[in-house]
Order: structure tokens, then C-alpha cells, then sequence
């Protein structure tokens, strides 16, 4: 497959471009060129092909006007004003090049230079460097300033470069302004020695990322980059390693390790990131096949340029000698791992399956879809189960996070995905995050919703913690709403309770938009006393006043956005929670227009697409259920095959069936159900009674402790395929690299299934993608050839909407009218009494991913070696708690231990972890209650105790045991 | 699955659709029941009903003749 070729302007055009769109004409070195008011004279001359040189402007961030290196001539106006900071003028009349510029330019570019090593050649960034290209553009010749104060000489010796100074002078005084470069970053550097103070860091920090973890210090000649406080390292400030700043940095001063050590990457490939939701577009930039560092695309429309330490830097799992590449099998979990060829692997498991359908019959096997994998092997390892195995046994690990959101959204408004593209919340105005920790979990979404805030937007969050979004530095009007745990619905209803009781409900949406009837018994349900916030108080902990104002700010505040997370959805009530926020959306008329909408947070890259793919066991791709005949006809004329008629099991269906003995293989891709799935103990139970459970992963996981087969997957930079983000827009994945395992995971299921005799001969993953659209009727236009043409598209993507839809429901909902769900409050069964006084919640930080099977196996444990225990202080001093001491932690299900650490960012009563590493073992203390409506578990709420330990639970250590015995292998003889 | 864990699942699907106005509760949790059960599923909760249904809510018995009878073969 050929590389992507990026457009020829993958340029930086100096300045952002503006918001407006009235057109202004101009004359750049005596060229037309027509661009939008407010843009800047720099990005003009750029857009007409003309570069100016510049150092401070980079189009990521506002210009600042400080290098003065992109000076330009203005007919009629006096001086050389600088184009970045220049506003377009109706028939301005520009010369970027003269006599005098080239002298300006030239004296500035010296002045640089004199404070800077002339190491170039030996220099990290040589290759890469703006500050070079720039002496190069200006035409600098010579140096004509003798040495002196300087920030870049280790010694006072006298010298233009530090490998002279080092070499010949090593003896000589030390330069008190000389600072030694920091590497506490495990990915990127900042070597002071060769800054130019530009300050690009800094705005990108601000502007772009929102953490404001940097700072110029002093002024004039003294002034200095800093990571905050003095003290600080890099590593040990605010920053988030987000890698903005290296992107906007001009120098060697800011840059990656990777391109230290292994040189400039000499060609690039564009993808997509294989870690979370947001989907962002990256470029791997290489050499040869050697991975040399993942950078943000600047045209990538999910994150326009801007990234997160998973996508820009945890890539390193891909060559962790922990990577399994051979595939194994073994007679039963207690032997050893057998390393065996693809082709026995296959003969194996084939007549296991073939000897399991004879005895159990076809409906005793099954298949869990990966989120991690690409949509074209989602739907395979879905076809694989209905057309060969001839079930519907199949189900993904959205059943663990939003599968409530398929089917609260689909009862609502008709589709079972989020309506916006990210670029809408550009234009919201109040913003209620619900059950979401966007800055951990979405964080390239986080950067963009603070951009926002800090121009005013207002902000709603309801959840447990007082998570970092609200402290997002300059933001606007803001709300918290800290609920108990279990109670989002009483909290959903008691806002709708005040939109509708208070008259702020938009009537006129609602009659034209929304099914009047159910709306009326709608009205009539939530204006009862029970649902208003005074009444729901007690049982939610949220302040009645602090409701009533958040609920008068969202129906009055303009355009209303709801994004939630997996605390809205892991719930027993999780559907009517998801029913309950469309409820919202649709009574303040928040639907169907840009800056509004409910959006989902979808926690995996490609949990979007797993769900659109059929991964379900009651529907086929395009979410038809397999009950339709006429469904089934479409599948089963591209199959010729029949297709069961009856739903399948679900993930803890198949646990339960398994654990009775009518349920006996499993092949599992890339998931890792032990480890994700709660109640860890039923979990193994039922993976232990299976006669076959194949695991097709990266690593020996914590399922494949239970597995007869294990199958070696590839890694995202190893394929093509597509993989669909949080806002339906399906990104083109690329072959970076060939796999190291051999093959990509689609072809590893195509000869699974051609071993039990399929007959499927794909030879690339565009032909899947063939199949899907045939058979998809919102994926009927999708073609390798329009991604490869359109970089992205948001499905539905057909006849009717060609270059697909960012904005779905504008002129009326999916199913026609939007419908109002009455969501009467439950309290969930989960009840904290005096066993297990406190309720326990989960999450995830921003360093690990998920189980942490990637992230765990990259240097972004140096943030989070080990879950803790988040617990209020005066909970812990109850319980003789101190911080970092080792905890118990017990529920019904089971025990754990961990460390504890003290923070009054949960409230007294509510404990918060996460489930990054196997060890702790979260899960051996969630419950098996689930969602109503989808078994989705309810992850969110465990009534638990905790009290001081002195180590490892007998489970962890006899897990441990286990775990080491299972992981055995005998490689296979040479 | 433990009976208690079915009954529960019931229970909850039949709570949701007792909250419902109208008076067609019990064909929906019926309704959701079967597009979501897998037969051997519903195959235990016939087999629980018929037993007397232990624990189920008044609205999984009203539910009960509009559940699929899967296929003997299942
Ligand atoms: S670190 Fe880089 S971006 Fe920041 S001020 Fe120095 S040269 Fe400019
Ligand atoms: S990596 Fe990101 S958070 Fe850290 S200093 Fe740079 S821009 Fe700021
Ligand atoms: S993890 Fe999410 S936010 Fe971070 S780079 Fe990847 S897609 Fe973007
Ligand atoms: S690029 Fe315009 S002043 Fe620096």
C-alpha cells in the first residue's frame, strides 16, 4: 500500500484562521489573493504560496509580534510593520521581500544567533529546526558578534559552540546563566541552552492544551522558559506531557527523546489513534520502518493539531519484549504455553470448535469484538459467529460501557450515537458534563471544551468528584453538582422537574420536533413534588439552590451541550439516565444545530464502530435487530448463509451459561474480560468451565491465563482499516509497519474461519469496508477512495448525505419524532449498610488507558505506577488512615488491597479507583448488578468498607500464583 | 445463571415498564424480554414461571404468555 501523501501546504500558516468569512482582497508581491477578514498579512502571503519568515508565529496559537523576523512593506503605511500581528485590509498592496527587509531581517537573525550554539550538525533538531531554516531563508552569512553574556556556553571560555567549549575548555569557570538541560520527561526534553524565548511554548500551553504549566520568567535578556516553581522539573510540574509545546516549539529546546536518539524521520504516514474516543489524526513519522515519534495532523478534524500523552508519546508497547509474536496452544490451562505454526494453531482450534458444535450444539460458541480493533475486523469477527459458528453469540465491551447509550438514544431519538462533530463546541455556550472526566479520559476534547470556557462558556458538572474541569484557570460561571453515587436520575429529573415547572421549557421545539402526547404525561410525571430538587436533596446530597441555578443557567443560557461519560452509563439505571439527558436535550430545544446536542464520550478508540458493526448479539450491523426478516435477507444473500433469528448471549449471559455447561468456546479478541469485566471471580469461574477460549491479543493477558489458544494480534501502526470516533467519523488507520506477529488481526480471523471452511478470501481490508457499505445503509457511499479523498466522514454517509453528516437530527429526529421518556428514580439494589458503609466509583487517569495492557508496558508508568484509593479525609481519620498506607478493600463480591491516598476530592462517604493494573484487582470487588435494559454492569456504585492491611489479599496472591503458572511457555523447537 | 440473578434482571426490566404510562406494560417487558433474551434465557424463566415464579414481580407473570417459547432444539 502506498503512503499517504500529505497535501503539498502542510504548512504552518504562521496565524489561526479566523472565524469569519467575509471576503477580503488583497496584493501580496503583486499577486490577487482573497482571504477571510481578520486574517493575518503572514497567512495571506502563505495561503497565495509565499512564505514569510517568522519565528514567535505558529498557526496553533495567537500571534504575538515579538520577533520582528516577519517584517513586511505596506504600500501607504510607514515602517515595516510585522505581518503575523497585521490584520488583511481590502486592496492593501504587501511586499514581503526588499532590499531594506532582507537588512532588517538579516540584523535580527544575527542577534538570535549570538545567543545561540552554532552546533547545528550535531544538534538533536538538525533537520527539524526553524531557527536554521530561517538563517538559511534570511540569507545569515556571518557572525560578526564576538562572544560574550550568553544563556547557551557551559563555560565562560569564549565560543560559539558547546562541543568546542566542552572539548577544549572543560576546565574553564562555569556561566552562571548556563542551565543544564531537564530530561525528567520520559519522552521529551527542554534544553534552556537553546532557547530563543519565542514564547510559543508558553501560548501553545495556555491556548491550545489549557494547563498553563508554563511560564516566561524574569524580562529582557534575563528571561527564561519555566516550568513553574523553581523547584520543579518538568516532570514534576503541572504539565500533562501533552506534547504541545514540543510541537510549537522552533528549536531543539522542547523536543522528543525518540528523535534524539534515532535522527529526523525522513517520511510520514498519516493514521489514526488507536487509544481513546476522541480519535485523534496523527502522523507517523518514520525511518524506514523504525517508529521515530507520533505527531498531532494539524488538518485532523476530530483534534486540529493537538494531542495527548497516549496518542503523541505511549506507543512503545508495539515493541515490548512482552509481545507475544508465535501463536500457542496448550491441552488445558494447566499446561504450559506450546509455541506451535499459524497452521497447526489453526488445525487445532478448528477441530476443537468442529468436536464442541457436535457435542453442545452450534449455539455453545461465541465471540467478543474488540474496541481496539479496526471496524473492518469488528465486523468479521461478528460475520464469524453468524455465518459460521450460526449464532448471535456475539457481544463487545461496549456491554461494560455504553450500551446504554445504543439504547436510551435509539428509544429517544432514533440513533444510537452522539449528534455532533467536536468542532460544535466551539460555539456552546453552557456545558454540562455529566458522569465524564474529559481531562483524564477524552483530553484532546478537555483542551477544546477549556478553550471554550475561557472565552466564557459556562459549565455543569455533575459527578461524585470535583474533577479538574473545574478548575480549568480563567474559565467562566460554573456549577458542581456532587451527587451520591447511584442517583443520577433522581438529579436528571429534578433539573427537567425546574425547566418544566419554572415555564423554561422550549415549547415551540418541543411541538414541532417532539411527539406533543408523550411530552404532555411527560410534563404531568416530572412536575410532581417527588422530582423537585428539595425533595430529591436528601437522597442525592446535591444542594436544592445550587440545582435550581444550574437548571435556570442551562434552559436560559443559549446554546446547551450535554456531554456524558461512563458514570452516567455503568449504572443499574444507566438507560434511564441516557433517556433522562435526551429528555433534557429536547425540552430546552439543545438539538439539531451546532454548539448543542448529547454526546457521548465513547471510552475506546473504535467503541463507536465495534457497536455500528453488528457486535451485538440482537443486531446486525447498522443496529437492525436480527429479528427482521428482511434484515436478515440482505446478510444472508451476501453471506449464503442462514442467520439465526434469535438474540444471543451477552458477555455475563455467556459467564452464566458457561458456568451451567452450555456454553463452551470463546474467541475473544482483543479484550480482556478478566481484568475489565466485574465480579472477577465469576468471570474466571466462567472461563475456567470453557473447553475453548481463544484470546487473539498483543499480550498474554489476564483472560488468556484461562485460554487453549492464543493468538498473536498486530498492533494499530501493522493494518489498514478504519476506526469510527465519538463523533461517527470514520478515520482511515494505515500500515505503518509490516506486523511483527506476521499478520494483521483480519487475517488472522479469515483463517480461523477459512480452517472450520468458510471459503473468505479478502485480500484487503477496502474490500470489507465493500461489504459493509453493500450491506450498511448508513455506511452506502464510505469507499477507501472518499477517506482517502475527504481525510474523514461522519456517517451517516449515503445518497441522501454524501460527504456525510456532522450534525444528525437538524431537520428532524432519526425516528421522526422525538420521543419523552418518563425515568422514574430507583435507587439501585447496591446499598451501603453498616458492613459496607461507603460507596466505591471508578475511573481512569490520563497516563493509563483501560486495563492498562499498552499504556502499563510504555514510560507512562512514571505517573501512575500503582491504583490508589481516593478517600476524604475525615473517612480515613475514622479508620486510622494515612496517606499511602496500605488498605483493605472489601464488598460482598470480594477483597483487594491497595494504598490509600487522602483527598477531599470525593466527598465523605464515596471512595474513587481505577483499574489499571492487575494487581489491585478493582474488580474482584464490583457487583454483578447491572443496567436494566442491557446488563451493561454497574461499575459505578459498590457499597464497600475499607480498613488498614498490611500487604496482598489472599485472592492477589493466590491470582499471582496462578497467573505465573498459566504464563509458562516452551518455545517451539528450532 | 442463578435464579436469583435472572429473577433480578426480570424484576428490573419490569420495573422500568411498570413506570410507564399506558396499559400495554406488560406486552413491552414481554417485548424486551424477547429481543434481548437469548432462548436458553427465556427458556429459564418460562420453566421458573411455570414453576410459580418465585420472587418475580406481578408484571413478569402478566408478561408471561407474550414471552417467545424458544424452539425445543435451541
Ligand atoms: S522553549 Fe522553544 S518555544 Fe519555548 S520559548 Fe524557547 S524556543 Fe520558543
Ligand atoms: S507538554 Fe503540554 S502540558 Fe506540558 S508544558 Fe507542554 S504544552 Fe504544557
Ligand atoms: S488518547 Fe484520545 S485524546 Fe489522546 S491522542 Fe489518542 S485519541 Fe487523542
Ligand atoms: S513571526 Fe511575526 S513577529 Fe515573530
Amino acid at each position: 500500500m502506498k503512503d499517504f501523501i500529505l497535501p503539498p501546504k502542510d504548512w504552518d500558516m504562521g496565524t489561526p484562521l479566523p472565524g469569519s468569512d467575509t471576503p477580503v482582497t488583497l496584493k501580496i508581491d503583486g499577486f490577487d489573493i482573497t482571504v477571510p477578514s481578520g486574517t493575518s498579512v503572514m497567512r495571506a502571503a502563505m495561503e497565495a504560496g509565499i512564505r514569510i519568515p517568522k519565528l514567535c508565529a505558529t498557526d496553533s496559537v495567537q500571534a504575538f509580534g515579538s520577533c520582528r523576523l516577519c517584517l513586511v512593506e505596506i504600500e501607504g503605511r510607514r515602517g515595516t510593520p510585522a505581518s503575523c500581528t497585521t490584520p488583511v485590509a481590502q486592496g492593501m498592496e504587501v511586499r514581503t521581500q526588499s532590499d531594506k527587509l532582507h537588512k532588517l531581517r538579516r540584523g535580527v537573525m544575527e542577534l538570535y544567533i549570538s545567543d545561540h550554539p552554532l552546533d547545528c550538525l550535531t544538534c538533536s533538531a538538525n533537520g527539524d529546526c526553524e531557527l536554521q531554516d530561517m538563517a538559511g531563508m534570511v540569507g545569515l552569512r556571518d557572525m560578526r558578534y564576538t562572544p560574550g553574556d550568553n544563556h547557551y556556553a557551559p563555560t565562560m571560555a569564549g565560543g560559539l559552540t558547546q562541543s568546542d567549549l566542552r572539548a577544549r575548555t572543560p576546565d574553564a569557570a562555569t556561566n552562571a546563566r548556563y542551565i543544564p538541560k531537564d530530561d525528567s520527561n520520559p519522552y521529551f526534553t527542554y534544553d534552556p541552552a537553546k532557547c530563543i524565548v519565542c514564547s510559543r511554548c508558553v501560548r501553545a500551553c495556555e491556548e491550545v492544551q489549557g494547563t498553563f504549566a508554563l511560564t516566561i520568567e524574569s524580562r529582557g535578556f534575563d528571561s527564561r522558559v519555566s516550568f513553574g516553581a523553581k523547584s520543579d522539573d518538568a516532570l514534576h510540574s503541572d504539565c500533562v506531557s501533552c506534547g504541545a509545546c514540543v510541537q510549537a516549539c522552533p528549536t531543539a529546546t522542547l523536543q522528543e527523546k525518540s528523535v534524539a536518539e534515532m535522527g529526523t524521520p525522513d517520511r510520514a504516514v498519516l493514521t489514526t489513534c488507536a487509544y481513546c474516543g476522541v480519535g485523534c489524526s496523527f502522523k507517523a513519522e518514520l525511518n524506514g520502518d523504525k517508529l521515530v515519534r507520533m505527531t498531532p495532523y494539524r488538518h485532523g478534524k476530530a483534534n486540529r493539531g493537538h494531542s495527548c500523552v497516549k496518542g503523541r508519546f505511549a506507543y512503545g508497547y508495539a515493541e515490548h519484549p512482552d509481545r507475544i509474536l508465535n501463536p500457542m496452544i496448550r491441552d488445558t490451562i494447566d499446561d504450559p504455553w506450546r509455541e506451535v505454526s499459524w497452521d497447526e494453531a489453526m488445525d487445532f482450534t478448528a477441530k476443537r470448535l468442529t468436536r464442541i458444535r457436535d457435542e453442545y450444539g452450534r449455539k455453545s460458541m461465541g465471540v467478543i469484538t474488540s474496541s481496539r480493533c479496526t471496524n473492518e475486523e469488528t465486523y468479521l469477527v461478528q460475520k464469524l459467529t453468524r455465518a459460521v459458528f450460526g449464532n448471535n453469540n456475539t457481544d463487545t465491551c461496549a456491554r461494560v460501557c455504553h450500551s446504554p447509550t445504543g439504547y436510551g438514544l435509539g428509544q429517544t431519538f432514533g440513533t444510537s450515537a452522539g449528534t455532533q462533530d467536536f468542532d460544535s463546541v466551539e460555539e456552546t455556550d453552557i456545558a454540562i458534563v455529566i458522569g465524564a472526566n474529559p481531562t483524564d479520559g477524552h483530553p484532546v476534547f478537555a483542551s477544546r471544551l477549556r478553550k471554550r470556557l475561557r472565552q466564557g462558556a459556562k459549565l455543569i458538572v455533575i459527578d461524585p468528584r470535583r474533577i479538574d474541569l473545574l478548575s480549568t484557570p480563567h474559565m467562566g460561571e460554573k456549577w458542581h453538582l456532587p451527587l451520591r453515587p447511584g442517583t443520577n436520575v433522581a438529579v436528571v429529573s429534578a433539573l427537567a422537574h425546574v425547566i418544566v415547572t419554572e415555564g423554561l421549557a422550549d415549547e415551540a421545539f418541543i411541538r414541532t420536533r417532539c411527539d406533543w402526547d408523550e411530552y404532555q404525561s411527560y410534563a404531568d410525571f416530572i412536575r410532581d413534588e417527588r422530582h423537585s430538587p428539595e425533595a430529591t436533596e436528601l437522597l442525592t446530597g446535591v444542594p436544592s439552590a445550587t440545582l435550581r441555578d444550574a437548571a435556570r443557567a442551562f434552559a436560559r443560557g443559549g446554546n446547551g451541550a450535554i456531554y456524558y461519560g461512563l458514570g452516567v452509563t455503568e449504572h443499574s439505571q444507566g438507560s434511564t439516565t441516557v433517556m433522562g439527558i435526551a429528555n433534557l436535550a429536547m425540552l430546552t430545544g439543545n438539538i439539531g444545530r451546532r454548539g448543542v446536542g448529547v454526546n457521548p464520550l465513547r471510552g475506546q478508540n473504535n467503541v463507536q464502530g465495534s457497536c455500528d458493526m453488528g457486535s451485538f448479539p440482537h443486531e446486525l450491523p447498522g443496529y437492525r435487530h436480527v429479528k427482521n426478516p428482511e434484515v436478515r435477507a440482505i446478510f444472508e444473500a451476501a453471506w449464503g448463509v442462514e442467520i439465526d433469528p434469535e438474540p444471543g448471549l451477552r458477555i455475563p449471559n455467556m459467564l452464566d451459561a458457561a458456568v451451567e455447561g452450555t456454553f463452551k468456546a470463546l474467541y475473544c479478541q482483543g479484550e480482556d474480560i478478566l481484568q475489565s469485566d466485574p465480579d472477577t471471580k465469576h468471570v474466571a469461574a466462567g472461563l475456567a468451565a470453557m473447553d475453548c477460549v481463544i484470546v487473539h491479543d498483543l499480550f498474554l493477558n489476564e483472560t488468556a491465563n484461562y485460554a487453549h489458544v492464543f493468538l498473536p494480534g498486530s498492533t494499530f501502526l501493522e493494518k489498514d482499516g478504519t476506526f469510527t470516533n465519538a463523533e461517527r467519523r470514520i478515520n482511515r488507520v494505515r500500515e505503518v509497519m509490516k506486523p511483527k506477529n506476521g499478520y494483521a488481526d483480519w487475517e488472522v480471523t479469515q483463517r480461523l474461519a477459512n480452517a472450520l471452511g468458510a471459503g473468505w478470501h479478502y485480500t484487503h481490508p477496502a474490500q470489507i469496508m465493500e461489504e459493509i457499505a453493500a450491506t450498511t445503509p448508513g455506511f452506502a457511499n464510505v469507499t477507501y477512495d472518499l477517506l482517502e479523498e475527504r481525510g474523514s466522514v461522519q456517517w451517516p454517509c449515503n445518497d441522501a448525505a454524501p460527504e456525510g453528516t456532522p450534525l444528525m437530527h437538524v431537520d428532524g429526529f432519526v425516528r421522526g419524532k422525538g420521543r419523552f421518556i418518563v425515568t422514574e428514580y430507583l435507587a439501585t439494589d447496591e446499598r451501603t449498610g453498616p458492613r459496607f458503609p461507603l460507596l466505591l466509583t471508578t475511573g481512569r487517569i490520563l497516563s493509563q488507558y483501560n486495563v492498562g495492557a499498552q499504556t502499563r508496558r510504555t514510560a507512562n508508568n512514571v505517573w501512575h505506577a500503582q491504583d490508589e484509593l481516593e478517600i476524604h479525609p475525615h473517612d480515613a481519620e475514622n479508620r486510622g488512615i494515612r496517606e499511602g498506607d496500605w488498605i483493605r478493600l472489601a464488598s460482598r463480591s470480594g477483597e483487594t488491597t491497595l494504598r490509600a491516598t487522602i483527598t477531599d476530592r470525593v466527598s465523605p462517604g464515596v471512595v474513587y479507583t481505577t483499574f489499571h493494573h492487575p494487581d489491585t484487582q478493582a474488580n474482584v470487588v464490583t457487583t454483578d448488578f447491572s443496567d436494566w435494559a442491557t446488563n451493561c454492569p454497574e461499575y459505578k456504585v459498590t457499597a464497600v468498607q475499607v480498613a488498614p492491611s498490611n500487604g496482598p489479599s489472599d485472592w492477589q496472591e493466590d491470582y499471582a500464583a496462578q497467573a505465573a503458572q498459566s504464563r509458562r511457555i516452551i518455545p517451539a523447537a528450532e | 445463571m442463578s435464579p436469583e440473578k435472572m429473577v433480578t434482571m426480570a424484576n428490573q426490566i419490569a420495573t422500568f415498564f411498570a413506570s410507564q404510562p399506558g396499559d400495554d406494560q406488560a406486552l413491552r417487558t414481554a417485548a424486551h424480554i424477547n429481543d434481548f433474551w437469548d432462548p436458553r434465557m427465556r427458556r429459564h424463566l418460562l420453566d421458573h414461571l411455570a414453576a410459580g415464579g418465585e420472587g418475580l414481580k406481578p408484571l413478569v407473570r402478566e408478561a408471561q404468555p407474550h414471552i417467545a417459547a424458544p424452539a425445543a432444539t435451541a
